[in-house]
């Protein structure tokens, strides 16, 4: 057991607090003056430690108390976690409220797991089997999924007994032959990754329903994206978006320093909308992190560490988790803040030297990994990223282009023209593509990526007109060039364009991304014959199938629709002669 | 009796050090005695066994070696009461009109803690500003914060005025407070505002409060909490549906730039503090709603952007913390067109949830996204046009050029009393879309053409 030792503050500047008298470990727990404030060990220098504290720090004075807690930020890892809604070192809001009031106040801490909330427990496990590292001690059903109970990882060596039944989570329901006792709940350090068995290559698409991502910039389960964009170009909407639709079991969304009323948003929206894998109420398979601009920056450091912890816990028990954090450029830019204040030599633009560190050790965190409990769990990463000015070559967006896998770039250019998602095909990538290619050609169609390289082909031509069109106008190019410009803005207008707030739009299964994607190389193969025949393209565009493809997303029908404009097109392009 | 020091070893900026004090609080509110026997208040930045550093809101012209310090004990707190509307304050919260003293009903600090976010309420209800390009294509909800972002010599303020005074809830009957904070600004600036509240009879439900140009800089780092508390306050507590109005947060945020230039600070981009994006997060979350408490807080922020640069940190920052800007736009100004708000440029990000049946109408969205579309692509033409001539473009993209004039000048153009309900905005709406191709309107339900286009629907 750790012992608590009591020093006293010597200075207080914001956020940073100075302490004599302990002699804690580097991100020891400590709490601080009177009010018992929660804080952290960040850095030892002589005889003094320097905290960073996550609670505000008005009228702390050097000479009050400072208690070393022994232990290291650490967060509760048990049932009860879905569903919840957290700050950044996992105190949960609804509990504060009832507190304290309607405004955070300080010095209150309440535990991250209800205490009094019973769990039906069914072991998994006998007396004298033996049981290691992860070793699956049973079952509880929470939210939408079934919550394995993973054995701590000190819990080594034969179970003298395990019973089943109603358990709080602080319950014993078993030993073993050494005496330790078994419960629901564990703690886990935050900054520490949790262990797993291998990592596996992310060889299965995470499917989101978005268009653009699936068919153009696919991110893979276990695999790691980010989403840079300047202020109101949809970083939060696509990360909203993709925690309902994508079809991971878990989903950790971390409101990193972002927007009260975005987090309001997400509380009201998700209790009404369906888990698209399982049916039940999404909350069910969401935990809510929510440490906004205006909370303290401390917690706002430890939030994304509390965020992926909890997200490693359901990996190992098997499950695909995603996370999102929006957004990551207020972490580091808590770091800065808190370096600032220890006044660290700076690296670029005031950030610590350790900036790209500390990045890529989190995006490592992710991956679709063998588990200790025997299966295969999976982490997926979505970043979003707010460079200052917009400008992507800052060093957060820069330093996270090194590390993930995917980059979907928001525009403001498509964003002031209300192309939403306002995701630039020209300038994203997807490195997983051709590790998915064989899961397409399985699960969706032989020639998805057939269908996927035509589309790429089309608007990088686009592209390459639209310099020669900005010189001479469209009508001075040849009737096949203006038929290329013409299918690029169905490709846009009809494909890519997809509005989150609409309520057939707003999810499209891969099946009829694909379908809806072939429609129009249909109608660019069918035309290119009809131009070839001597058809004017004017007759071709204005065709009603081409009005049809536009505005069938919109209809609830739209699969059948898809069939009959298909089948229409046909008609129509017979129609043309030639 | 709160002790006093006479010990200052340091005075640099707007910063004084203090050795051999007895243990300081963190953020202590601080008088200052100066030889002449005035007073100055400041606020401790930082505290330590050896030395604490204050920060003076008045500026330290004039304290010396010898001057008194006293630690009040407390930190900053306004003094707030029903009695305070109708009031005009300086930016430090003592009357400058010759009313009776105020008596306070609490006291209140003035750094609020933040809105647990689960107490939050959803702001949604749709505020009818009257002015088109808001309404219509960047709504409003109550408990909103949506800067105008403008740059020297353009219309900002008749814009924040016209909407100040126009601004309502359909249906409601509520009571309803305006809260101004002025930082740095002119005084003839300033009387323009009051002129109008004067005028329109405003006055009597706004608190204001006012550091001028020539008031200390750093007191403004104090004027808008101090506001945002009293609207908290009137909000909250009183049940009134406030709308704040910040002017000009440029001026606020090189106050912050001077206190990180005097404690030597890293800055981070163009001098500008590090935290300057958490200190704006802390005045601008403090707007919003809360679940079963009646008022709601609506805040205008005002900016002027350096040399027009939207990818300055002030405006950048704002961006990314409030939800949507308002931008004024020098060619729409240059071009004779009020209000000039860009349109493309501006966003309410809380439209969609005070929009559509029920609280604007079905179409609303429908007809805003088309609206969009087409002013965008109008727009791109006029860059072709000026190279190939009119003459070389298609009918229908001749069509969209036409759109997008007559949008600026019929749709966004309009009278500073001028005042469209949505119904108003929405049929303009529509009337402008009946100029474009029939099937251009990729961005419309057939449902919606059919109900509402004006050619199309059946009379
Ligand atoms: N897929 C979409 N469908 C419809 N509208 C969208 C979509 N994506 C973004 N938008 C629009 O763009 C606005 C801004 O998006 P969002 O809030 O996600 O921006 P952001 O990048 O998170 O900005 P910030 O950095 O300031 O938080 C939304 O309020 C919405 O109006
Ligand atoms: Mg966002």
């Amino acid at each position: 057991m750790a012992t608590k030792e009591t020093g006293r503050i010597s200075r207080v500047a914001g956020p940073v607090v100075t302490a004599e008298g302990i002699s804690p470990r580097m991100y020891d727990v400590v709490l601080v003056g009177e009010l018992k404030l929660m804080g952290e060990v960040i850095k030892l220098v002589g005889k003094k430690t320097v905290i960073q504290v996550y609670e505000d720090t008005s009228g702390i004075r050097p000479g009050e108390e400072v208690v070393d807690t022994g232990a290291p930020l650490q967060v509760e890892l048990g049932p009860g976690l879905l569903s919840s809604v957290y700050d950044g070192v996992q105190r949960p809001l609804p509990v504060l409220r009832e507190n304290q009031g309607d405004f955070v106040s300080r010095g209150i801490t309440a535990p991250g797991l209800d205490r009094k909330k019973k769990w039906e427990f069914t072991p998994l496990v006998k007396k004298g089997d033996e049981i290691g590292r992860g070793a699956i001690l049973g079952e509880v059903p929470e939210g939408n999924i079934v919550h394995r109970v993973l054995a701590p990882s000190d819990a080594k060596g034969k179970v003298k007994n395990i019973s089943s039944g109603n358990f709080t989570v602080e319950d014993v329901v078993g030993q073993l032959d050494s005496g330790y006792e078994l419960r629901l709940m564990q703690r886990w350090p935050v900054r520490q990754a949790r262990p797993y068995v291998e990592k596996l290559m992310p060889d299965i698409p995470l499917v989101t329903g978005q268009r653009v991502l699936d068919l153009l910039f696919p991110l893979a389960k276990g695999g790691t994206a980010a989403i840079p964009g300047g202020f109101g170009t949809g970083k939060t909407v696509t990360s909203q978006q993709l925690s309902k639709w994508s079809d991971a079991q878990i989903v950790i969304y971390v409101g990193c320093g972002e927007r009260g009323n975005e987090m309001t948003e997400v509380l009201t929206t998700f209790p009404e909308l369906e888990d698209p894998k399982t049916g039940k109420p999404l909350m069910g398979r969401t935990v809510l992190i929510a440490n906004t601009s205006n909370m303290p920056v401390a917690a706002r450091e430890a939030s994304v560490y509390t965020g992926i912890t909890v997200a490693e816990y359901y990996r190992d028990m098997g499950y695909d988790v995603s996370l999102m954090a929006d957004s990551t450029s207020r972490w580091a830019e808590a770091m800065r803040e808190i370096s600032s204040r220890l006044e660290e030599m700076p690296g670029e633009e005031g950030y610590p030297a350790y900036l790209a560190a500390r990045l890529s050790e989190f995006y490592e965190r992710c991956g679709r990994v063998k588990v200790f409990s025997g299966g295969i769990g999976s982490i997926s990463v979505i970043g979003a990223v707010s460079p200052s000015g917009g400008d992507f070559s800052e060093p957060v967006t820069q330093n996270t282009l090194r590390i993930v896998k995917v980059f979907w770039a928001l525009d403001s250019k498509l964003r002031e023209r209300r192309h939403f998602p306002a995701i630039n095909w020209l300038t994203s990538y997807s490195l997983y593509s051709p590790i998915l290619e064989d899961w397409y050609r399985k699960n969706v169609a032989e020639d998805w990526n057939q269908v996927r390289l035509w589309a790429m082909e089309t608007l990088q031509k686009e592209s390459e007109l639209q310099e020669i069109v900005q010189l001479v106008g469209s009508d001075a190019l040849p009737e096949e060039q203006r038929l290329t410009l013409d299918v690029a803005r169905m490709i846009r207008e009809f494909f890519l364009q997809q509005s989150a707030y609409h309520a057939v739009d707003t999810y499209s299964p891969l099946k009829r991304q694909y379908e809806y994607m072939s429609a129009i190389k249909r109608f660019s193969e069918h035309a290119k014959k009809a131009i070839s025949l001597e058809v004017p393209l004017e007759r071709i565009s204005t065709l009603p199938c081409r009005a049809d493809l536009g505005k069938l997303k919109f209809e609830e029908t739209i699969d059948a629709d898809l069939k009959k404009v298909t089948a229409e097109m046909d008609k129509q392009f017979a129609s043309l002669g030639g | 009796m709160a002790k006093e020091y006479h010990t200052i070893n340091q005075i640099a900026g707007p910063l004084v050090f203090v050795e051999k004090t007895e243990p300081i609080g963190f953020g202590e509110l601080v008088q200052i005695t100066l030889p002449d026997g005035s007073t100055k208040r400041g606020q401790v930045l930082d505290t330590s066994d050896e030395v604490v550093v204050v920060q003076v809101f008045e500026g330290t012209g004039g304290i010396d070696r010898a001057s008194g310090v006293k630690f009040l004990g407390e930190t900053v707190k306004m003094p707030v009461a029903k009695d305070m509307l109708g009031r005009i304050l300086n930016g430090s919260g003592d009357p400058l009109d010759n009313g009776p003293p105020i008596i306070p009903e609490k006291r209140l600090e003035i750094i609020g803690a933040a809105i647990n976010p689960w107490a939050r309420d959803n702001p949604q209800e749709f505020i009818q500003t009257g002015i088109s390009s808001i309404d219509g294509m960047n709504t409003l909800v109550r408990g909103q914060k949506l800067p105008i972002f403008s740059g020297a010599g353009l219309p900002h303020n008749d814009i924040a005025l016209q909407i100040a005074r126009q601004a309502k809830v359909l249906g409601g009957k509520e009571e309803f407070a305006v809260v101004f904070a002025a930082m740095g600004i002119t005084s003839e600036e300033a009387q323009y505002f009051m002129k109008d509240f004067e005028r329109t009879g405003a006055l009597k439900r706004a608190v204001v409060f006012l550091n001028l140009a020539d008031d200390p800089a750093i007191e403004r780092l104090l004027t808008p909490r101090l506001a945002l508390t009293t609207a908290e306050y009137l909000a909250f507590d009183l049940g009134m549906h406030v709308l704040v109005i910040l002017t000009d947060i440029t001026n606020y945020s090189e106050a912050l730039r001077q206190i990180g230039a005097a404690r030597e600070e890293v800055p981070a981009r163009r001098g500008y503090p590090g935290y300057m994006y958490t200190d704006l997060a802390s005045m601008y979350e403090r707007a919003g709603r809360i679940k079963d408490k009646k008022g709601s807080i609506t805040q205008f922020p005002i900016l002027s952007m350096p040399g027009d640069d939207i990818t300055h940190p002030i405006p950048d920052l704002t961006g990314y913390i409030t939800e949507g800007q308002i931008v004024a736009s020098r060619d729409l100004h240059r071009k004779g067109i009020f209000p000039p708000i860009a349109v493309e440029r501006s966003l309410s990000r809380l439209m969609g949830q005070g929009i559509g049946p029920g609280r604007t109408r079905e179409d609303h969205r429908a007809v805003s996204d088309q609206l969009y579309a087409g002013y965008a692509e109008g727009r791109d033409l006029r860059g072709l046009v000026a190279i190939v001539g009119k003459e070389a473009l298609s009918d229908r993209d001749r069509k969209f050029l036409d759109f997008a004039d007559a949008f600026e000048d019929r749709f966004v153009r309009q009278g500073k009393d001028e005042d469209r309900t949505i119904e108003q905005t929405l049929e303009l709406g529509w009337e402008l879309l009946s100029m474009l191709p029939l099937d251009s309107l990729t961005k419309i339900d057939r449902k919606f053409i059919e109900k509402y286009h004006p050619t199309v629907k059946k009379k």
